[in-house]
């Protein structure tokens, strides 16, 4: 999509305001109901829009990004507009610089319509747990968008943007991707500078891209991957030319895992044929399936919930209500044992963080505090380094890694109720990755009717579960890649999209 | 080795205090089930041997990151954007309780 709009500004088909304006339109007409937005940069867009027209003007080149109007999930930082990253403690909080993939993209002349709804500090898999609004899922609007880059994926899925970016620590950008039908990129760790991402979990977070086509997120991927001398973390790029140019189409001889892990019985018959079709269609492209073993997968979950909340409980340090931010300190009922400073932390953090927040915080601060820092902790990443283990071994057999993004479409509004644990399950296929550090992508593989009567599964025949108003789901398939091939893995999932055309 | 833990009342109270979040004695119950029933569910992992295991430190691998130790002017501008931030200033300074 990105590459025939670029091609229709080139030829002067369509003016970047022009585009611009509509899509500020579909945002104004669609999203009262959908609320994938929390800010609109009307002005700050139409501006960006207007410097690329000018340059077409004057005959000048421009990248392929230029002029293409995208959306921002809010916990990434641009200069002088807010950044709440779905928390009222950031209520007010206007971010004083660019983070540097918003520098990067800015540099490109890419037009950023505005920031997207999420999880509060990114927390969540169905972006209920913003403290601002409900994002919908465009595909059904009685359904959650998934999360926490949520309202990334309904405003590209709802044609209100073209591209997004997200952030993903534990399958925030291919989860939402999943449930609302569109592509979502979780770059290897260390591809994509964190500068100017709100941080939540430091050794798990990436931010990525999501687009409507594998080719849209490549080339918005190639112009915010790269080394940055401020986020230590990040490593040089090996890549001689940006990733669209890869898509080739061709991926005869390339070997697809499947881990038996992930094909277990309780897996839903549904979603298990949606995934063998894609599995039958990729041998049709050439490429060797085979069956390999994660044998340690079964403790992603807990190793996850484990590192996750002890580095949330120290990066949400900061917000105390001293710096920036929320401050509450006067409160008449306050439950601090003193009038001081450390009433203002306690007031402030009680009032400015949800649920979901003040668990996973408290959680981490139990297992970093003493005596509990070896048994949960250390513990847990020494199983993520057997983790770590198990992909090592698994990609000296194969190329890529397959299984379904989420164990389910898209689910209903409440319908994981406030249970922790069962909204946890969401992540089981997604966690790895980040507890690996490989890159993984979310493509559409298919549908699942959904409120239809499905087949009976062994042991419950004659019971139906016919709801009404049955729907065509999308559900999306998951590759991932050894560390810093995000090549093949984007050649991949486009030669499997380029198939259907 | 991790036990079945059923956390306190009190160590509930304990943890919220040392993570600076005030809780209200009526939460305290709820936030006793919900953390327990998470740390219940780590107990997976007390049967993955790991004695002579190295944990992750970069996943990457990457280490000894370098760069020059230099300051970079964020400049008057970047000053004030950075302070329009503070909940409440006095004489330029940003202001707090007393500790004690």
């Amino acid at each position: 999509m990105i590459r025939d709009l670029h091609e229709k500004l080139v030829g002067g088909e369509i003016t970047a305001v022009g585009l611009t304006e509509k899509y500020l339109q579909a945002i104004d007409t669609k999203d009262g109901e959908i609320g994938a937005y929390l800010t609109v940069l009307r002005e700050q867009a139409l501006e960006e829009a207007f410097f690329v027209d000018e340059q077409l003007k004057r005959g000048e080149t421009i990248d392929l990004l230029a002029g293409i109007p995208g959306a921002i999930k809010d916990n990434i930082c641009i200069a002088h507009v807010r950044a709440t990253a779905g928390s009222k403690i950031l209520d007010n909080y206007i971010a004083p610089y660019d983070a540097t993939v918003i520098g990067k993209i800015k540099g490109r002349g890419a037009v950023v319509l505005g920031k997207t709804n999420m999880d509060e500090f990114a927390m969540g898999s169905s972006t209920e747990n913003s403290a601002y609004q409900k994002t919908k899922n465009p595909v059904d609007i009685g359904r959650v968008p998934g999360g926490s880059s949520g309202g990334s994926a309904a405003a590209v899925a709802a044609g209100e943007a073209v591209w997004a970016l997200g952030s993903d620590t534990g399958g925030s950008i291919r989860q939402p991707a999943s449930f609302c039908g569109v592509v979502g990129l979780k770059p290897t760790y260390g591809r994509v500078s964190r500068r100017g991402l709100i941080a939540m979990a430091s050794s798990l977070d990436q931010i990525g891209p999501l687009g409507v086509s594998v080719e849209d997120v490549a080339i918005v991927f190639s112009r915010i991957a790269g080394f940055d001398k401020k986020d230590a973390t990040t490593a040089p790029s090996g890549n001689d030319k940006p990733f669209e140019e890869y898509l080739t189409g061709d991926i005869k001889r390339l070997s697809i895992g499947i881990p038996t892990e992930y094909f277990s019985e309780s897996l839903d018959p549904r979603v298990r044929a949606v995934t063998d079709q894609t599995l039958e269609r990729f041998k049709t492209l050439g490429v060797t399936v085979k069956e390999i073993s994660l044998p340690h997968s079964q403790y992603a979950l807990p190793v996850y919930y484990i590192i996750m909340p002890c580095e949330v409980s120290s990066n949400l340090a900061r917000f105390d209500g001293i710096k920036y931010g929320m401050r509450v300190n006067d409160i008449k009922n306050s439950f601090a044992h003193t009038n001081g400073l450390l009433e203002t932390y306690l007031d402030t953090r009680r009032v400015g963080f949800g649920t979901e927040v003040k668990r996973r915080v408290m959680l981490g601060t139990y297992a970093l505090s003493a005596g509990y820092y070896d048994a949960y902790y250390l513990k847990a990443q020494k199983v993520r380094a057997l983790i770590k283990r198990d992909f090592e071994e698994a990609f000296k057999q194969v190329d890529l890694i397959f299984s379904p993004t989420t164990p389910e479409p898209a689910f209903r509004f409440g319908e994981k109720g406030d249970d922790p644990l069962k909204m946890y399950l969401s992540d089981i296929y997604t966690v790895t990755a980040n507890l690996a550090g490989i890159p993984a992508i979310s493509f559409p593989m298919g549908t699942i009717e959904e409120g239809l009567p499905r087949p009976p599964r062994l042991g419950e025949a004659g019971r139906s579960e016919s709801k009404a108003g049955g729907k065509a789901l999308p559900i999306g398939g998951q590759l991932s890649a050894k560390w810093f091939d995000e090549e093949t893995l984007l050649r991949a999932a486009d030669a499997f999209e380029k198939s259907f055309k | 080795m991790i036990l079945f833990i059923m956390l306190s009342k009190e160590e509930v109270k304990n943890i919220a205090l040392l993570a600076r979040i005030g809780i209200r004695e009526d939460e305290v119950e709820k936030y006793q089930k919900d953390l327990s029933a998470v740390l219940d569910f780590f107990r997976e992992l007390e049967t993955v041997a790991t004695d002579d295991v190295e944990p992750i430190g970069h996943i990457t691998g990457r280490v000894g990151v370098a760069r020059t130790d230099q300051a970079e002017d964020f400049e008057s501008e970047g000053q004030a954007e950075i302070i329009k931030n503070v909940p409440e200033m006095k004489d330029g300074f940003v202001k707090v309780k007393s500790v004690f």
